[in-house]
């Protein structure tokens, strides 16, 4: 099957609802988790627990930002937070859900 | 790959060399059964071993992987498609969440199978070629394997397979086809991906006439820097780091830490480069399955446990390629805390020469279809044809004194474009 390309600069809006993509395996790691795309055949590394929480959650939270609060993360740290979903919406790991 | 890292922390690096629960990915050789005898096959493949493991067995480990979720198993040979379970256990993976790529020297991708291949979302296909014309494939894969894989990737072209990947095993004698190596990847909407050449398995036999020549290492790592992620490289030739930057991937050995090898018997070793005793864990088959190998074998623990620089202590490049790959050094008998036997810095070369007549380890085991034969090409005539010729070669490893190998002193002609 083709590996399928993500929708280019596919934007990361914090304040809208996200979810996992289906074809994306999660495995939690000590340092936080990897990520598999069966799509794209393509690994990514989530560099903390925390975010591995922030992604579980995304499909119960209305945006993504909620996804971040509810996980716990610090006011100091959502910057950080927001560019690694931007990072993971670009490469396909997770899209927007309709809410 | 890419690393989502909200804040700073321990390098990813750091933590893989401690090992990882379960290998990120893993390569399973399904059959030591071969129709083809490639000069420099890592496995020494031929003939079916009678201890393979049963279908049942197979899928017994594939529950396995799932449980620990194991994303996807690299499943080569041997020539995996042999075996006549083959399609049933693609199956069973993919329907257990392991998803599959395997390697395939093409010559069982009928365009029934090309068409059942475009329909999966869990499958993925290596076509091994080792040269962009017939006259340097053929010399190493054999008469007529060019073909083969050509064939077999114009039906996948044409069931609308795209980003199927392309694998080139890199050698002194193609690595100045790596423009018309891309030109084929292109032509067939395939991804090219290009590994080094280890002194593994068959590999050892003909290393010192194949593997590339300093100047064309680094021919390769510029290259491949002006190329980026656009060619798959497997991780493969992390040792070139030490010319600058690093080449994209881990680079990291992951033997033991994030990737394994299991063989067609159920041995497991650290990597798919280093079928030897030396790096054997366990096996299957024992009380404690594949986990309990994975997780506690005293050999894997020990590649987890921080490894000394040794003789490359001293070195300011050490941080970038970490030594190099240990299968590399031991299958040239250098010492596994010394500098890799493809140094950039030239360090191998010297310890190479040290050696003296020192005995290099054999490997082990060795499935060779017995005589081994090895088709050399005597060079194109005008018209681009060439001459086949089979040398059977001992069994025994040459003395490196001697400069009998049947590929010494071996120039490929200038070859014939693909059709």
């Amino acid at each position: 099957m083709p590996p399928v390309t993500p929708p280019p600069g596919a934007a990361f809006d914090p304040s809208l609802p996200y979810a996992l993509h289906p074809q994306v395996a999660l495995r939690p790691e000590s340092f936080g988790a990897l990520a598999y795309h069966f799509g794209t055949r393509r690994l990514s590394f989530l560099k903390s627990r925390t975010l591995l929480q922030v992604v579980e959650s995304l499909a119960d939270q209305p945006s993504g930002l909620e996804a971040c609060r509810v996980a716990g993360v610090a006011p100091d740290e959502l910057h950080a937070y927001e560019q690694a979903l931007a990072t993971l919406a670009e490469s396909g790991m997770i899209c927007e859900r309709v809410a | 790959m890419s690393n989502i890292a909200p804040g700073a922390g321990t390098r990813l690096v750091d933590r893989f060399e401690r090992g990882l629960d379960a290998p990120i990915c893993l390569t399973w050789e399904l059959t030591y059964a071969c129709n083809l005898a490639c000069v420099h096959c890592l496995s020494s493949s031929g003939r079916r071993d009678p201890g393979e493991l049963s279908t049942d067995e197979c899928k017994a480990l594939i529950d396995e992987f799932e449980r620990m979720q194991i994303f996807y198993v690299n499943i080569g040979g041997g020539e995996p498609t042999i075996r006549s379970d083959f399609w049933e256990l693609v199956d069973y993976a993919t329907e257990h969440h392991v998803g599959v790529k395997f390697s395939t020297n093409g010559s069982r991708i009928t365009p029934e199978v090309a068409t059942r291949l475009a329909a999966s979302d869990y499958v993925d296909v290596q076509i091994s070629l080792d040269g962009a014309t017939a006259e340097v494939n053929d010399a190493v894969r054999g008469p007529g394997s060019f073909a083969t894989a050509v064939t077999a990737m114009e039906r996948l072209a044409a069931a609308g397979f795209t980003g199927f990947k392309l694998s080139v095993v890199v050698t002194r004698h193609n690595v100045g086809q790596l423009d018309d190596f891309k030109a084929i990847a292109d032509r067939y909407q395939a991804q090219l991906r290009l590994t080094r050449l280890r002194p593994s398995g068959r590999g050892a036999d003909v290393w010192d006439e194949l593997h590339p020549t300093a100047a064309q290492q680094r021919q390769l790592y510029d290259w491949l820097v002006l190329r980026g992620e656009d060619v798959l490289t497997g991780d493969s030739f992390f040792h070139l780091a030490g010319y600058g930057d690093a080449l994209p991937g881990l680079n990291l050995c992951g033997a033991g830490r994030v990737v394994c090898l299991v063989d067609p018997v159920g041995d497991v070793y650290a990597c798919p480069f280093a079928i030897h005793d030396e790096f054997l864990a366990g096996n299957v088959r024992s009380n404690g399955g594949f986990a309990e190998v994975w997780r506690a074998s005293d050999l894997f623990l020990e590649l987890r446990a921080p490894q000394s620089a040794g003789a490359c202590g001293s070195c300011g490049h050490y941080d970038a390629c970490r030594g190099g790959c240990m299968a590399a050094k031991f299958f040239t008998g250098l010492p596994l805390d010394g500098p890799d036997p493809e140094c950039v810095l030239g360090h191998g070369e010297h310890a190479l020469d040290a050696r003296g007549g020192t005995e290099t380890p054999r490997p082990s085991p060795d499935h060779s279809s017995r005589p081994r034969t090895v088709p050399v090409a005597l060079g194109a005539s005008r018209t681009g044809t060439s001459r086949e010729v089979v040398v059977t070669t001992p069994d025994h490893r040459p003395d490196r004194s001697c400069d009998e190998h049947p590929l010494a002193g071996f120039v490929p002609a200038p070859g014939t474009t693909l059709p």
